[in-house]
């Protein structure tokens, strides 16, 4: 049972991801990042990631995919790429090159069993799996004790992201509009 | 039985390389975004494994700021990218080029 819903979310993760890649159409590139996006929330419940499964749907599919889309239609350019033109010549072998090259230094960790080389010790947080408390609990409680700080750190970061965003959308007013204009002009 | 940890590495592995080819290969600058997002969803899927490995929950903590990080992320890059694209037309990385010589 764990191994057929592995080898489905998999392949499904796998698909939308190539999809992503090679799709011209740029709203057919942000649905199949809905597939792969799904695909990732499904193995975090096969692995008692219960919360971040929701908020992965919640916020990815929800909120970030729809955010590309919504810029799609806005700013018109759905229309499809050529994919046969390559514009700097050799810059695909190269890029397959260098993909080819992360890849084996990524999975020769993982081949020879020496995974803790990446990952490191566990740390003094607490289990994850061990004991009765659900997920959520787990979580809530490392992030409002050990991680607080962070946390508010991150309510920081997301006001300085909507301002920022505010400031780049919005239209600049008509006298910074002529002062852009005369500076342009030579 | 479950499935080993190795193999949910694997899989994080290649996806982290084909949003990474991804993005190295398109030019539309909508499509190198979202293989950006491919790589981030990469290393949490890497990091909710290593949650379950090591039985700690700080793994699983990290994704949630890599979440919160992303979307401020996404939110101040389409800015960038709608601020950029009212002032001039195309949607490839190509004609963003003020600065070349």
């Amino acid at each position: 049972m764990d191994w057929a819903v592995f080898i489905v979310a998999a392949i499904a993760i796998l698909a939308g991801a190539v999809g992503v890649v090679t799709s011209r159409n740029p709203v057919h590139a942000a649905l199949n990042l809905v597939l792969t996006l799904f695909g990732v929330a499904v193995l975090f419940v096969a692995q008692q990631a219960h919360f971040l499964a929701v908020v992965q749907v919640i916020v990815y599919a929800g909120a970030i995919v729809v955010l590309f889309l919504f810029v799609i239609m806005l700013l018109g350019v759905d229309q499809s790429e050529n994919l046969e033109v390559e514009p700097l010549a050799g810059q695909r072998p190269a890029a397959v090159g260098i993909g080819i090259a992360a890849l084996a230094a990524l999975l020769l960790p993982i081949l020879f069993g020496k995974w803790q080389w990446l990952s490191g010790q566990a740390s003094v947080v607490g289990p994850a799996h061990t004991g009765t408390d659900p997920n959520v609990n787990r979580l809530a409680k490392a992030l409002f004790t050990r991680y607080l700080l962070p946390f508010e750190a991150t309510s920081v970061l997301l006001v300085i992201a909507v301002v920022g965003a505010v400031v780049l959308a919005r239209r600049p007013l008509s006298s910074e509009r002529r002062a852009e204009t005369v500076t342009e002009e030579p | 039985m479950t499935v080993p940890g190795a193999w949910y590495l694997t899989l994080a592995a290649f996806l982290f390389v084909i949003g990474a080819v991804g993005l190295l290969v398109r030019r539309n600058v909508l499509v190198m975004f979202m293989c950006v997002e491919l790589m981030l969803n990469a290393v949490n899927l890497t990091f909710v494994t290593f949650a379950r490995m090591l039985d700690d929950i700080g793994g699983q903590v990290i994704v949630f700021f890599v979440l919160v990080v992303a979307a401020a992320e996404v939110v101040v890059g389409l800015g960038i990218i709608v601020a950029i694209f009212r002032r001039r037309a195309g949607a490839t990385a190509d004609d963003i080029s003020l600065l070349k010589g």
